[in-house]
């Protein structure tokens, strides 16, 4: 289904590469992305060179054009998943759509493909309504309609700003929350579009998100970083303190934000250095991580580190070779 | 192309939550034939029918209900003068049923909605999503953007402020409708053929103020927290307009909601409504109502309660006289309403004293 008006060049996607090895991911995205501009931006960090398969019209940004472009005193500023905002800073297009670098097309309850992009761009491109909730959601969608009872003077809507989609999989939930229920995963789509109403504060994660870049791009900036900001979505509030800055500005100027579809699909992450070749290994090493991360809000947590070391010490010694007992 | 349940008397095994703590309210003015599809559900729970219309006309009650039925005669004789704030010819006429109930929770349900099946084909126990819904916290001062977060794999997200993650009471559970959709009369006429073929698999928390348009016929609330604000107006008979009883009580519900701090969910459970009612009918009954609630929404957007308004009560007083003063000068009608609504928490109150002194209040036919 493709929105009539809006030309394809008027949209840019920016991707913040946080992995090297973007093929997989573009690969995945590829009938979706391929025929629109990307801004693929590097994140400073990062010390691998970006590998990015044929077939895309893509500009790739890296810590030398931050360097260039602000100084290399602010490239801090870019750091992390904060490296999008360098993209949403040198796009020149209209709209602008942003999605994290572990996530892949999501599939709709009949098992179609998701055109996230597709979604996104009709959510901007149709009004919002914040001023009067509808119960049947998003009215202009198809099959919809305003309800009885809703003032009719309010139904032109205002102009929509931003887009939040969603995650099937791995939803965008907190470190302790995470901790609390490792396994859940989200597989419940849910066919809705809905205005988040003015005045009503809401968390905006930056996996998967749109918006209207001549409308609020300044909005949307690189400013909260945590003491101990980490290449994991869950050690970031980035995108949080973004988006109510965006929220706020929104309601302000009577512009609109919509929450619910497209999905997308995210996977899991759990960084491992390339040092980590063994089972072993890569045993030790999220011990250390779940220590320094998850150790400070419980000692559970620390606990559960410090057994883990001991257990690969036990299997080193006496996993193998010759019975202990 | 949507469907409802045809056969529900195979539905899995239903445990009655809340057996003895809830009525269904339904008001009718033709017959219960529905209840029969909706047996599994409601048979273990009490009915209040309040019957419209005609009050020789006897109303049959499918067997095997434990009910209630009350007709105008029954009203009149129940409330004396303070009747005059029931309406008449009219689905309001339910909201007399919520006055008389003795228990804490409410569900009313039209009698032209039947049982709706889920994606999945399973007939939808509607009752039952309610009663989770209304037991569970709502989240007014925080949008989730997962929706429900006490909802079975689901929770808050990432930035979702601790503090606010214990919630706080729900008041009421608004449900929603599949086939035909809760439109007013110029839509209707505009797209006569359009059915909600669409199940959203969410229920949410509608944020503290804003406001919505709440729809009597598949509704559930608690009525010790929010009872005497559904009040659902001067409708029908004598009255210059229709069609707006549950959007009234929708408006000071939420209006006394956010300042009481108690929630208001919308979402699921769905029911299948297999009625469109006469949009030419519709559309004489709301037209005036399509002009006042231009100016009576910015009225409710705008109103504020006193602090030491804390019961739903004083609340709802307080309005009537925010009502009068403000929307008099719309029309008189809302001086009428706004006289009416003070009745309506007379005879609440009256029939309803706090417990510990008997009230007067005789049954009605069985």
């Amino acid at each position: 289904m493709s929105v009539v008006n809006i030309k394809d060049s008027d949209v840019d996607i920016v991707i913040g590469a946080l992995n090297s090895d973007l093929t997989s991911f573009m690969n995945e995205w590829r009938p979706i992305f391929s025929r629109f501009h990307l801004i693929i931006v590097k994140d400073p960090d990062l010390n691998e060179e970006l590998k990015i398969p044929e077939g895309f019209n893509v500009d790739v940004y890296t810590k030398s054009h931050m360097d260039r472009a602000v100084g290399s005193s602010t490239s801090i500023l870019f750091s992390g998943y904060s490296c999008r905002y360098f993209g949403f800073l040198v796009s020149r297009k209209k709209y602008i759509v942003s999605i994290d670098d572990d996530c892949i097309p999501a599939k709709d309850e009949r098992g179609f493909l998701i055109d996230a992009v597709d979604q996104h761009i009709m959510n901007l491109t149709t009004p919002a309504t914040p001023f009067f909730f509808n119960t049947l959601y998003d009215p202009y969608r198809e099959g919809a309609d305003f309800v009885r009872g809703y003032p009719f003077s309010l139904r032109n809507g205002v102009t929509c700003a931003l887009s939040c989609g969603l995650w099937l999989n791995l939803a965008d939930f907190d470190a302790p929350t995470q901790a609390l229920k490792p396994g859940q995963r989200n597989s419940r789509y849910v066919d809705a579009v809905m205005t988040v109403p003015a005045r009503a504060m809401m968390p905006i994660s930056g996996i998967n998100i749109a918006f209207d870049r001549e409308m609020v791009g300044p909005t949307l900036l690189p400013a909260l970083r945590l003491a101990g900001e980490g290449k994991l979505r869950w050690e970031t509030m980035e995108d949080i303190w973004s988006g109510m800055c965006v929220k706020v500005v929104c309601d302000h100027l009577g512009l609109g934000v919509k929450s619910g579809l497209p999905y997308a699909w995210r996977k899991e992450r759990v960084r491992l250095p390339r040092t980590a070749a063994t089972a072993e290994d890569c045993v030790v090493e999220i011990a250390t991580a779940l220590k320094q991360q998850l150790g400070i809000l419980d000692p559970v947590f620390a606990s559960a580190a410090d057994a883990m070391s001991d257990w690969v010490k036990l299997w080193k010694a006496l996993g193998s070779g010759s019975s202990p007992v | 192309m949507v469907e409802p349940a045809r056969d529900t008397q195979a539905a899995t095994k239903v445990v009655p939550l809340l057996k003895d703590e809830l009525d269904i309210v339904i008001p009718t003015i033709r017959n219960l034939d529905f209840l029969e599809m909706w047996r599994p559900f409601f048979q273990p729970y009490h009915l209040i029918i309040v019957q419209d219309g005609d009050p020789s006309k006897t109303i049959t009650v499918p067997d095997g209900f434990d009910y209630e039925l009350y007709n105008r005669n029954d009203i009149n004789r129940i409330l004396g003068p303070k009747a005059s704030c029931i309406s008449f010819k009219d689905s309001a006429c339910r909201c007399f049923g919520y006055m008389v109930s003795k228990k804490k929770y409410i569900f009313t349900i039209d009698d032209d909605c039947f049982v709706a099946k889920d994606p999945s084909g399973k007939p939808i126990n509607a009752l039952e999503q309610h009663i989770k819904n209304i037991l569970s916290p709502s989240t007014p001062f925080f949008f989730n953007t997962l929706y429900d977060p006490y909802r079975e794999g689901a929770d808050f997200v990432r930035g979702y402020p601790f503090s606010l993650r214990e919630g706080v009471p729900t008041a009421v559970s608004h449900g929603l409708w599949l086939n035909i959709p809760d439109y007013d009369a110029p839509t209707q006429l505009v797209k006569p053929l359009e059915r909600n073929t669409r199940y959203v698999d969410a229920i949410l928390t509608i944020p503290k103020g804003t406001l919505f348009p709440m729809c009597g016929m598949n509704l559930a609330f608690d009525r010790e927290l929010i009872g005497p604000a559904m009040y659902f107006g001067l409708m029908g008979d004598g009255q210059p307009i229709g069609r707006y009883d549950d959007m009234w009580a929708g408006w000071c519900t939420k209006v006394i909601c956010d300042h009481l701090g108690l929630g208001v969910k919308t979402g699921l459970p769905y029911i299948y409504h297999s009625k469109a009612s006469n949009p030419f009918v519709n559309l004489r009954k709301e037209y005036k109502g399509i002009f006042w609630q231009e100016e009576i929404i910015p009225f409710f957007q705008a109103a504020t309660l006193p602090k030491d308004c804390t019961t739903v009560q004083n609340c709802y007083i307080e309005l009537s006289k925010q009502v009068k003063e403000k929307l008099s000068k719309v029309d008189p009608y809302f001086d009428k309403l706004a006289d009416a609504m003070v009745t309506w928490i007379e005879a609440w109150d009256e029939l309803n004293p706090p417990s510990g002194a008997s009230a007067k209040v005789a049954n009605g036919k069985a």
